[in-house]
């Protein structure tokens, strides 16, 4: 009933590809959120009537992982990386500077859907901490100020694709 | 004279990639067909010096290479014009050259004796930023997959795995574990199907060491546990990523397809009847997946939650079946082990701590990157001569390594010989090798807290000493950083850290505590300030600072009343500027802007 909603051609695929190999239910959901950009509902009932597993199974998994998002993120998700080198170099203002410009917490998204501010554990690019990332766009060495500078350039409505 | 041939190298690392590396190579590109030179543009991987990204070596034929550091699409252009169409190296860029390819130029150090240089030992990372790691050709030209075929021709398991054991090599994941002897115990186990994986998770926030192997030379990991599947007798091997390494995950399923097409990978590897295959699976985002059980768990498709030991993984691993898990940088030493042999290994390092270490140095460093090590060189060297210090004038504090795991060594410890014993004994870990050096603007308590945080968040929750305890941990660091610390919360942390590292599950657990128990020895006054004096010695834990406007020192700019969020600062055009504290919310936009340094941090 809820599959006009959202296209679930696809996830038949996803079904052969990963279920019947090796019955992974991590791979099945990240072929999801990697669909989708977060974890449909909708797509997760129909996944858990056509294996015969309880939907809680799916929802057990998708909330033990970081990656996994319960509600779709906003247009362009911004990324703060919070590791170590990142915060020695001052990660947790650049946190707080664009969550006071956007007024949103950490995991929120903006009320007009365009950013959703997240923090992440280390990217592998420390020597050019802090990191920031908005979209698929990385960016080094960043400060408070040249952060806000860059999501200015998000902000005319041109969105970035999805983290 | 005739027209020489040139080769154009960008490094496309991570770190070069977020420096721009990708605009830098687009332009080479453009220029060469527009001036119609007769180039050859490459790219290669992190070559460890990540703080001089983007980095692009030039290479004419029959001449030493040469690297230029900090490379803009303006210095690009004139490199090209210079160095690639008339062979005259632009001098104020270089940062090395490499004699091995040819003759020399003048005035350009050579690439080895660099300080960042000349005390390495490139053993791991001998491939990583000279070779292309998506050319197998590339890989094979340079030794690649020499290891395995006299591994596969000896056709004696048990004598190549007798080879790892007398290099000495310890597991480069964090616990240590020999080698050889993880392997011996697995190959003796009895079982139709067994496994090997490959840990690619790189947990520790601040580490990069994995990710560059992983990006710039993976088919040395292919190799590598290739010979360790000969070795225990696997068919089948994983490869468990974290999904916030894309490059590193793309680079090893190129390199993984042209393994499978040369034979090296697949049901007959070179032609001799060994059957193996290796899958990449992407962690989902937990750090406690890095540990070995929880690993399989996740791969298994469960929630990742560690069991207890034993049954070790050598016995009972993924599916039940026996299986060997190793570190990236383990695996990536086993080819040069096999051809070089473990006398010529055993010869770097410490009586028991052999070999090479990689350290991903990071933090308040003037030349931070990816760096190899023989085991036994101080902290001071690694730090000062090799990092070349810290920058801006200012005091070294602390250098933190192992992780979440680890803990925090002094000033008075940088004379500490880098390896497993000796890091254990000034009160931390070597870990996997991320080092992040702080200098006297960082907060020990603050570094403790934020630890907590993150192993709070991370704690499975399977077991209460850990999901509970770490939790409580957390809250009292954050009391004590608000200025709410009480008497006796030093003595309550000691107690439930030892505690907790007593009775919790996984190492996890058992290592939560480290980076609390180690600042709480070597920096007890910095606590006792917070707790006692209400009072935050490096001026970081916000409701202990307040910022204020000299009024001698200020121009009336203007700078940080537009730069305060809330509007606290108020005053006129050239005239002293006034802060209310009640409206600051400690942001400190201010203290960044101002370049009079007329506000105060306190
Ligand atoms: C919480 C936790 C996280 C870990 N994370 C990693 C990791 O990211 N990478 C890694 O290689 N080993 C990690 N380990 C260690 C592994 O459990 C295991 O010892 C290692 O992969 C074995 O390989 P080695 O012998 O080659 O070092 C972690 C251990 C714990 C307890
Ligand atoms: S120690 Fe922590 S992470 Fe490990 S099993 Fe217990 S709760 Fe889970
Ligand atoms: S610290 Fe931040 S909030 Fe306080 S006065 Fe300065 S800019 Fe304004
Ligand atoms: S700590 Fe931010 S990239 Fe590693
Ligand atoms: S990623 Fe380029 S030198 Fe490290």
């Amino acid at each position: 009933m809820l599959q006009g909603i959202i296209p679930m051609d696809g996830l038949d695929d996803i079904l052969t590809k990963y279920y019947q190999t090796d019955g992974s239910i991590v791979s099945i959901l990240q072929d999801m959120e990697g669909r989708y950009g977060y974890i449909p509902e909708e797509a997760v009932a129909w996944v858990s009537e056509k294996t015969g597993l309880s939907a809680s199974r799916f929802y057990g998994v998708a909330t033990f992982y970081g990656q996994f998002h319960l509600v779709k993120p906003g247009k362009n998700v911004v990324k703060v990386c919070r590791g170590t080198a990142c915060h020695v170099k001052g990660s947790e203002k650049i946190s707080d500077d664009i969550r006071t410009l956007l007024k949103v917490g950490v995991g929120e998204t903006t009320p007009d859907g365009n950013f959703t501010v997240e923090h992440v554990a280390c990217v592998g690019a420390c020597a050019r901490a802090p990191i920031f990332i908005v979209g698929k766009d990385v960016y080094g060495k960043i400060t408070p100020q040249k952060a806000k500078k860059t999501l200015e350039k998000y902000m005319g409505g041109e969105g970035n694709g999805k983290g | 004279m005739e027209k020489a041939k040139t080769e154009i190298i960008v490094g496309m690392g991570t770190c070069g990639i977020t420096a721009g590396a990708s605009d830098i190579y687009a332009l080479a590109a453009e220029q060469a067909k527009a001036k119609g030179l007769s180039v050859k543009l490459s790219s290669t991987s992190c070559i460890g010096m990540c703080h001089s990204e983007v980095l692009v070596d030039v290479v004419t034929e029959g001449y030493a290479r040469v690297t230029y550091g900090n490379v803009t699409t303006a210095t690009m252009e004139e490199i090209i014009d210079s160095h690639v169409s008339g062979n005259v190296p632009v001098l104020k860029y270089t940062i090395a050259q490499m004699p091995s390819y040819g003759k020399t130029y003048d005035d350009i150090p050579v690439f080895e004796q660099l300080p960042y240089m000349n005390k390495q030992e490139r053993v791991v990372l001998s491939n990583c930023g000279f070779i292309d790691p998506l050319s197998i050709e590339n890989y094979i030209s340079h030794g690649g997959y020499e290891a395995l075929k006299k591994v596969i021709a000896a056709a004696d398991p048990k004598a190549a795995i007798e080879i790892i054991k007398a290099s000495g090599l310890r597991g480069r994941g964090g616990a240590g574990f020999p080698t050889g002897l993880k392997w011996e115990f697995c190959n003796k186990a009895q079982s139709d199907v067994k496994y090997i994986i490959c840990n690619a998770d790189e947990g520790d926030p601040g580490a990069f060491m994995d990710r560059s192997v992983l990006e710039g030379d993976p088919h040395a990991i292919i190799e590598g546990m290739l010979i360790a599947g000969y070795c225990i007798g696997a068919s089948y091997g994983y490869v468990y990523c974290r999904a916030e390494y894309p490059l590193a995950i793309s680079n090893l399923k190129v390199a993984i397809s042209q393994a499978h097409e040369m034979g090296f990978l697949g049901d007959n590897v070179l032609n001799s009847g060994f059957k193996f295959n290796i899958k990449i699976k992407e962690g989902a985002g937990a750090f406690v997946c890095g540990e070995e059980t929880a690993l399989i768990a996740s791969i298994e498709g469960l929630r990742g939650m560690p069991r207890a030991k034993p049954p070790f993984p050598a016995q009972k691993g993924l599916w039940g079946k026996p299986t060997v898990i190793n570190n990236v940088e383990t695996l990536a030493n086993i080819p040069r082990i096999i051809v070089k042999g473990a006398e010529w290994f055993s010869a770097f390092g410490t009586e028991k701590s052999k070999g090479t270490k990689v350290f991903a140095l990071a933090g308040k460093i003037n030349r931070g990157g990816l760096i190899e090590i023989p085991m036994g060189i101080t902290l001071r060297e690694i730090i000062y001569d090799i990092g070349g210090g810290i920058p801006n004038d200012r005091a070294f504090k602390a250098v933190q390594t192992g992780g979440p795991s680890g803990g925090c060594l002094t000033a008075a410890m940088l004379d500490t010989p880098v390896d497993y014993e000796n890091i254990a004994k000034a009160g931390s870990i070597v870990g996997s090798g991320g080092m992040i050096v702080m200098d006297e603007d960082d907060c020990m308590v603050n570094i403790a807290r934020y630890f907590l945080e993150f192993t709070q968040s991370e704690s499975c929750g399977k077991c209460t000493p850990c999901r509970i305890g770490t939790k409580r941990l957390y809250e009292i660091l954050h009391r004590i950083t608000e200025g709410k610390g009480r008497k006796g919360d030093l003595e309550l942390l000691d107690e439930l850290s030892e505690d907790i590292r007593a009775a919790s599950l996984c190492g996890l657990g058992q290592t939560a505590p480290n980076p609390i128990l180690s600042t709480l020895k070597n920096f007890r006054d910095e606590y006792a300030a917070h707790i006692e004096e209400k009072r935050c010695p490096a001026a970081v834990c916000k409701p202990l600072i307040t910022f204020t406007i000299i009024e001698k020192s200020c121009t009336g700019c203007m700078a940080c009343s537009r730069a305060c969020p809330v509007n606290a600062i108020t005053g006129e055009k050239k005239k002293p500027h006034f802060l209310a504290q009640e409206l600051c919310i400690k942001c400190g936009s201010c203290f960044d802007v101002c370049k009079f340094k007329a506000v105060l941090k306190k």
